[in-house]
């Protein structure tokens, strides 16, 4: 296997769910709230990592909901340290782990090491650690599940929270519409780091999920693997509605599944025609105060956005939202 | 056989390093403790130390990689100071209370601000409580033994507690001294390859840094405090067996011309050696001056210092750090605390010297000596000085 066939590879293209392992890694009994987009995501991605792997993972809500002494939720060995470090952590234990080879130490196969934090330890506090690891080029993985705000501490603002969603601290009153900021593009700032792989993920979205695991776990070097973890507690919506979020995510053009392989990028589910912003957002109490001026504002960019990515992938446009100017601007 | 050699005492702490066959470094530079890890990473280049050394980007990470090292199962090293260690500082509890024997060497060096690259003692006070064993050396040849025995003891069983080696920077940690080097067989008799007790092993997976609720965070502390003060014997029993190979004998409170003192001066660091000097020319003015070394800092040897102070009437404590509007320095608040409870006790005097790299001799030691004399006869305070304050 050439260093990156891996990744490029299409044999995953004719999975079927039958294939798909039947065995758990993170276990039932953790817990988190109903209807958790991300408790999904983390045992959809521990079934694709498959048995042989260490997990080193940041403080945040997937490690309060799990790891609760003298309980665990983990059957992979796991190792919690703090919320800022997990990459540090992990490129610890994958160094360890090469010189233990080299000496003769380590029993059994060589294990995939396995970095994990919420978007708040990945884009905010951890990003440093993180960059340091992805350019030192250890051998491991890095997932975000990005739920787009510290939901663990009660839903204060981050910057990976989208513009014009409530929190907390990001409230809407007389003088502000909310998060005023727009999301840290990660993925961008992962693949500027010159890894080997990066992508885009979505529990709603399966497959796509599994085999990109697949494809970052065994794909030599650093990957990123960046997950949309719907939150119905932080984003005010359904518990029941977790999985349509995250199918509406990528069908209005907010979230796109994407994957960039030594820097070329290629959509990995093509969405023929954009729906609407508006059908992700209404559902979600966070966007409940929006007005039609900033749920415009919202399409634009995520248009804007859309098309720039699709540049980048050198894919076509889809068919794209007709957007009507508000009253108050014709005026 | 042993052999002597002269060379810069970081460049001993990395032989002895080496020696160890740390399998494992990660750090970050900060002066004054670079040339340990220079000399390290150039040995891990040149094929000299089969290791894994790790460039990170701050000290922080640099300790968060060594506990991915040490739980995977490697014998992991770093060294830092000043800044560097209080970066590391929210981690450097959780390495205690993971268990998780890590080495690590500390270039003692002041705290900013003002910026200051020189020595005194206030990064390593600032992480006094963090549940480590901290030891502190006085020259070259005792950073070397300490840095050899720190993984023994570090590494046992019964004690698994990260280990802190204190050593003052630039003026012991860029002084060229004379050592004696024991063979690599000996060591390798003394230390042999590490095996962990619990590691990150997909075949026999664990839980590691679970967090724990008000019902257990009480009792997991007292079992913490409870491995540190128990890891006391068994630093000795290493301490021992390393005085047995070498020669050399360490004891937790050193005692220097202590016989029949009434005034007993003391020091932690290299700054002792300088004390010794002043010691000798006072004995020899008649003046009944002893010198106690505090080499052991965590676990406190309380009963060790009670012996050694003995029947002395002053006791003269130099801090090189302070506790801004505390009501004493750290080391002084310690050796109070060992006192304060007990009949008989001896009068304590305070000074803190040496801040921020400031010059003590050993007329400066004698001038101490004098002015705490003069106050215990006429005005007994409980306040401390601050020595040497110009202006």
């Amino acid at each position: 296997m050439d260093k990156f066939g891996y990744a490029q590879s299409q044999k995953f293209d004719t999975y079927a769910s039958r294939l798909m392992p039947r065995e758990e890694y993170f276990t039932s009994g953790h817990r988190s709230c109903q209807g958790c987009g991300e408790a999904l995501a983390v045992r959809w991605v521990c079934k694709a990592i498959g048995k042989d792997a260490i997990i080193a993972h940041a403080t945040g809500c997937m490690e309060i909901v799990s790891s609760g002494w003298p309980q665990t939720a983990w059957m992979h060995p796991w190792l919690h340290v703090a919320f800022e470090n997990a990459s540090a952590v992990a490129s610890g234990i994958e160094s360890a782990l090469k010189v233990l080879q080299r000496k003769g130490k380590l029993k059994g196969p060589m294990p995939k090491v396995v970095a994990m934090g919420g978007d708040g330890g990945t884009t905010d506090i951890g990003l440093q650690s993180l960059s340091g690891a992805l350019e030192r080029g250890h051998n491991f993985t890095y997932f975000c599940w990005d739920n787009e705000a510290y939901m663990n501490t009660g839903i204060q603002r981050s910057s990976s929270t989208p513009y014009g969603a409530m929190t907390t601290t990001s409230p809407p009153g007389k003088m502000s519409i909310g998060q005023h900021t727009q999301k840290k593009n990660m993925t961008a700032i992962a693949v500027a780091h010159g890894i080997p792989y990066v992508a885009t993920a979505s529990p709603s979205y399966l497959f796509d999920l599994f085999f990109k695991v697949r494809k970052a776990i065994e794909t030599p070097g650093p990957a990123y693997v960046h997950v949309l973890s719907v939150c119905p507690t932080g984003w005010r919506s359904a518990t029941d509605l977790s999985v349509r979020l995250g199918r509406l995510a990528v069908e209005t053009g907010v979230f796109p599944l994407f994957e960039v392989v030594n820097g070329k990028y290629r959509l990995t589910v093509e969405v023929p025609k954009l729906r609407p912003v508006n059908d992700y957002l209404k559902p979600q109490g966070r966007f409940r105060h929006l007005r039609e001026k900033e749920r415009d504002f919202i399409q634009k960019h995520t248009m804007a956005q859309y098309q720039l990515l699709l540049d980048k992938c050198g894919a076509s446009y889809p068919e794209f939202p007709v957007i009507t100017e508000p009253e108050e601007e014709k005026e | 056989m042993a052999h002597r050699v002269g060379m810069e005492v970081s460049i001993a702490i990395s032989h002895a390093v080496q020696m160890c066959r740390a399998e494992a470094i990660a750090a970050y530079p900060i002066t004054p403790q670079t040339h340990i890890v220079e000399h390290l990473s150039s040995m891990v280049a040149n094929g000299e130390l089969d290791a894994e050394f790790v460039n990170v980007e701050s000290e922080h990470s640099a300790i968060s990689t060594c506990i991915g090292m040490s739980a995977t199962g490697a014998r992991t090293y770093t060294a830092t100071s000043s800044q560097g260690l209080a970066l590391m500082n929210e981690i450097l509890y959780i390495v205690s209370a993971l268990r998780l024997p890590i080495v690590m060497t500390v270039a003692n060096r002041a705290l900013s601000g003002p910026l200051s690259i020189w020595n005194d003692h206030s990064d390593i006070m600032g992480a006094r409580d963090i549940g480590w064993i901290q030891i502190f050396v006085e020259n070259g040849q005792e950073a070397f033994d300490h840095s050899v025995m720190a993984f023994k003891i570090a590494e046992n069983h019964q004690v698994l507690m990260p280990t802190i080696i204190n050593l003052d920077g630039f003026i012991l940690s860029h002084v060229v001294e004379a050592m004696e080097f024991p063979d690599q067989e000996l060591v390798d008799k003394f230390l042999p390859s590490y095996h962990p007790r619990f590691q990150l092993d997909p075949d026999n997976p664990v839980t590691m840094g679970a967090f724990a609720m008000p019902e257990v965070y009480t009792e997991v502390k007292m079992g913490h405090q409870m491995a540190l003060t128990g890891a006391y014997e068994h630093i000795l029993k290493v301490w021992k067996e390393w005085g047995d190979l070498t020669g050399r004998r360490y004891q937790p409170v050193e005692k220097y011309r202590t016989e029949g003192a009434k005034i007993l001066l003391l020091t932690m660091g290299c700054l002792s050696e300088v004390a010794e000097v002043a010691v000798d020319e006072m004995r020899e003015a008649g003046l009944e001056v002893g010198l106690l070394k505090l080499r052991m800092w965590r676990p406190f040897p309380f009963a060790d210092l009670r012996n050694a102070v003995g029947s002395a009437k002053l006791l003269i404590v130099c801090d090189r750090a302070l506790s801004l509007g505390g009501a004493a320095p750290p080391v002084l608040a310690e050796v109070r605390s060992a006192f304060y409870a007990m009949r008989g006790r001896p009068q304590t005097a305070s000074f803190v010297i040496g801040l921020g790299g400031r010059d003590v001799t050993p007329g400066d030691f004698k001038n101490i000596v004098a002015q705490a004399q003069e106050e215990a006869q006429h005005k007994p305070t409980q306040e401390y000085h601050i020595f040497g304050v110009r202006g």
